[in-house]
């Protein structure tokens, strides 16, 4: 299905929520959003752009085998859980680089955690959706 | 330190195997032998002053530590697994010499003494099971070796089954006893036995550890996994049967005498099973012809009566079953390494074809006959010093009946024994042994090293005292009044002649028995196997009947069982569904409204398009309703699962068939009825939780502990990432996990089709 419209729309709709989809995933922990739901728009505009340019397309666009973004949200989301052992505290506690007061944009394990989820959820749910839209 | 090094050490040389197997191919038998001797050494050091124990807390809320501890008991099977495994080492080297899995078998040999060794070290319930179980796990490898024959196959899962069933036996018997013991910690509970006489769990417990004891050594009516484990490599089947495995059995049996003991019912259950094996073996060890089923029976009865004299249990019974457990030891390695040899030698391992290799293989014969002096326990042998010690500890305990038995299994044995160890080598030579030949010295070394010990023994039982005083005196808390001796007064020397007249008696019978009863030999060789049959059809009825493929049945089955157990609960009453929230506002109206109408265009849409569109909707209305009741983050998630859904829906969409009705009216009608059902029962399930309220909520915590906790303020995302992170890292697992099953579905549709 190639559509004008469609991709022309795509072209534009497409980075921009990519774009949301990061801001979700760096300003959740404050506001609302997170990784879950940021993975979920992010899988949205790769979608908008395999429905509009074909599924090979998005596969370039995305450059990293959708199993390999999933594997590496797992790494991310469990190197957060030991990044606490690692410096003397219990696993799963959260260290922050900017100590307990707060700046504009907190980086810290928790936000570590979150983008794993972030790129399991993406990985995932494309993984799934390329395959089905390969599937011939 | 020196046991988790033993350990340890055992363990790394089994991952050193296959290289060494690569690197080394001749001296690599004694490469790998060295470092298993050094940890018994080892061990032996570290038991001079008295025993050693190390203690690392591992998880202290449940009063587990990583306990390893060494006393009389521990060194004597640590001997035996690290003395006879090092010899096994130096033959399965040689032995498996044209092997191309030697590597791979030596490493699971290593690792299998490991396990044993662990368990015989641990003084921790729950560490001592886990290395009972590495031992079923390594055995299955080791018996499997040659997994392309069938019978391998078989016979490993067999052994597999059998001990980690008992293992789970095991398992919650452990359970129990630390319950009612209030510690894991072996040594402490045995310390306390005495208070735990009276405990009700006991009787549990002890007759749990008991199924396991029972199925590890082979015995009956567990003990058909042995003889056919036959399928392992020889030098696999003299290290199984001489130190290891079945003998974890025993040795948990010695180490757990006092709460055996305690419980009537399970002493007299080691008594019955033990005897009963004691007699069976025995006697079935005699219908065979093959040398290495003839052992193995034959190690059944020995376990038998092992284990007998565990369940008599007095301080004098125990050092017997030292003793004989060491006998054993030596006796059963050097004939199992003996039938190696004369294999490997003369081809054939069938004492019914074979005669006459005395001359061909003088050093397995004169192996195989110190050995068979042993197992028949002809005087001045260890063999004649443990059983007389034996019989002398049943008549002390008044037990009549017992020697009665003990006496008849020994002389099965002793006809056992004449055939294994005479018979091939006696002087009539046949075909088979006409072309024989003496194997390499690391295939009679070993054995002959094994069978002189054991005479060695014989003649000095002070030397194996040193030994065995030790471990008896772990177990019944004082050493025995009795060293062993090799003359015991008349009664007992009057019980060897006649267990040596009545053994002579059944090998003149063997021949007419054989011929006898040869027709009904094997009946629990397709007992396992009409067993596992019988599983697999249940398996297969039973996937038919709930796995139906049908998603609608699946469903109604789910969405069924839910509004009658809701059902249920309002009938039983209890809570009522009450309106609490207050008059709904005209924008919730409007939204739920349209979220109904949606819904009923999904529903009536004759365009599969139509109602996927319809099915957002309901989707985007819900999401709404979230984001008035202030739930911006749920509001959000919701949206964003429904856009994806609904592109997925659009991306599988060209793999559906054409939109139809296939169901008839009935069958709507009848998912309407039970769709309203469950929308209904839902609703007033919330309505009524919303009303009843029996804690403090936690959300108040959470807001309060969001900022200064976990440096954020979004309340659902510290839930999320922080406050129960460990949950979201499972879910983004499982999540992962089925993402790649989709895709694994997806690819093997098409390989079905063509």
């Amino acid at each position: 299905v190639s559509s004008l419209i469609l991709q022309t729309a795509s072209r534009a709709i497409a980075p921009l929520l990519l774009f949301f989809s990061m801001y979700l995933l760096v300003a959740g922990h404050d506001e609302p959003g997170g990784g879950f739901v940021g993975g979920l728009v992010a899988t949205a505009a790769l979608t908008l752009h395999a429905i509009a340019f074909g599924v090979g397309s998005a596969r370039r666009a995305l450059r990293l085998d959708p199993r390999t973004v999933a594997g590496l949200g797992l790494v991310l989301a469990v190197a957060a859980v030991w990044a606490g052992p690692a410096f003397g505290r219990a696993p799963m506690a959260g260290l922050w680089v900017d100590g307990p007061g707060r700046t504009a944009l907190s980086l810290g394990t928790p936000v570590l955690f979150d983008a794993g989820v972030y790129l399991v959820v993406l990985g995932s749910a494309l993984n799934a959706l390329f395959g089905l839209a390969e599937e011939e | 330190m020196a046991l988790p090094a033993a350990i340890l050490l055992l363990a790394g040389v089994a991952a050193l195997a296959p290289a060494a197997a690569r690197a080394l191919p001749r001296a690599g038998g004694v490469a790998l032998a060295l470092p298993v001797a050094a940890a018994g050494a080892l061990l032996v050091a570290a038991g001079r002053g008295g025993g050693a124990s190390i203690d690392v807390p591992w998880l202290p809320a449940l009063g587990m530590s990583v306990a390893f501890r060494l006393d009389g008991l521990a060194l004597l099977f640590a001997l035996l697994v690290t003395g006879v495994g090092a010899l096994v080492v130096v033959y399965a080297w040689s032995y498996l010499a044209d092997d191309p899995r030697r590597g791979r078998a030596l490493a699971a040999l290593l690792a299998f003494a490991a396990s044993m060794l662990g368990l015989v070290l641990a003084d921790d319930l729950l560490i001592l099971y886990v290395f009972w179980e590495l031992t079923s796990v390594t055995s299955w490898l080791l018996i499997q070796l040659r997994h392309e024959r069938a019978e391998a196959r078989l016979a490993s899962w067999q052994a597999l089954l059998v001990t980690a069933a008992g293992g789970l036996a095991l398992l919650a018997g452990f359970v129990l006893l630390g319950l009612a013991a209030g510690t894991s910690r072996v040594s402490w509970i045995l310390a306390d036995a005495a208070s735990l006489a009276g405990d009700p769990l006991l009787p549990w417990a002890a007759g749990l550890v008991v199924l396991g004891i029972l199925t590890k050594s082979a015995q009956v009516p567990f003990h058909a996994w042995l003889p056919r484990a036959m399928e392992a490599p020889t030098p696999v089947s003299a290290y199984l049967h001489a130190a290891t495995m079945v003998k974890a059995g025993v040795y948990l049996a010695l180490r757990l005498v006092p709460i055996l003991g305690a419980v009537a019912p399970v002493r007299w259950t080691l008594v019955l099973a033990g005897g009963a094996s004691l007699i069976v073996g025995a006697g079935r060890a005699l219908l065979e012809s093959d040398l290495k089923r003839i052992l193995a029976y034959s190690t059944v009865s020995a376990l038998g009566l092992l284990l007998l004299l565990a369940g008599v249990g007095t301080p004098a019974a125990v050092h017997a079953a030292l003793a004989y457990t060491l006998a054993h030891a030596l006796y059963k390695g050097a004939l199992f390494l003996a039938a190696g040899a004369v294999d490997h030698g003369a081809g054939t391992r069938d004492t019914d074809r074979l005669s006459g290799l005395r001359r061909a293989q003088p050093f397995t014969a004169a192996a195989a006959g110190l050995a068979a002096l042993s197992m028949a326990g002809v005087p001045a042998s260890f063999g004649y010093v443990a059983k007389e010690a034996a019989y002398g500890s049943v008549l002390a305990a008044g037990r009549p009946l017992l020697l009665a038995a003990a006496v008849l299994g020994s002389a099965l044995l002793v006809a056992g024994a004449v055939v294994a160890g005479w018979l091939p080598f006696r002087a009539r030579p046949t075909a088979a042994a006409a072309h024989a030949h003496e194997v390499a010295p690391a295939l009679f070394a070993p054995a002959l090293a094994l069978a002189t010990v054991g005479l060695a023994a014989g003649v000095a039982p002070g030397v194996a005292d040193a030994l065995l005083f030790p471990a008896s005196a772990a177990v019944a808390g004082a050493p025995p009044a009795e060293p062993l001796a090799l003359f015991h007064g008349g009664t007992g020397a009057a019980l060897s002649a006649a267990t040596l007249a009545l053994g002579a008696i059944a090998v003149a019978a063997r021949p007419r028995l054989r011929s006898a009863l040869r027709s009904e030999a094997g009946p629990s060789r397709d007992a396992f196997r009409g067993a596992l049959r019988l599983l697999e059809v249940t398996a297969k009825r039973h996937t038919a009947v709930l796995q139906t493929g049908s998603l609608r049945g699946y469903l109604a089955v789910t969405f069924g069982v839910a509004a009658a157990l809701l059902a249920a609960g309002f009938v039983r009453g209890g809570v009522a569904p009450a309106w609490t929230l207050g008059a709904p506002r005209a924008p919730e109206l409007v939204v739920g409204a349209l979220a109904m109408a949606a819904a009923v265009a999904a529903v009536r849409s004759r365009s599969r398009l139509a109602a996927i569109a319809a099915l957002g909707g309901v989707g985007y209305a819900i999401g709404l309703l979230f984001l008035l009741f202030g739930a911006p983050d749920l509001a959000m998630t919701q949206i964003a699962v429904e856009t994806v859904t609904v592109m997925v829906f659009l991306v599988a969409f060209r793999h559906l068939p054409r939109f139809t009705r296939l169901s008839s009216a009935a069958s709507r009608t009848r998912d309407a009825v039970l769709a309203g059902a469950v929308g209904i029962l839902m609703a007033a399930l919330v309505l009524s939780a919303a009303g009843t309220r029996s804690f403090a909520p936690i959300s108040t915590w959470h807001v309060e502990r969001s900022v200064p906790d976990a440096h954020g303020r979004n309340v659902v995302n510290t839930i999320l990432v922080d406050f129960r992170g460990l949950d979201t890292l499972g879910e983004a697992t499982v999540l992962a996990i089925a993402g790649f099953g989709i895709v694994a579905l997806l690819k093997l549709r098409p390989r079905r089709d063509a």
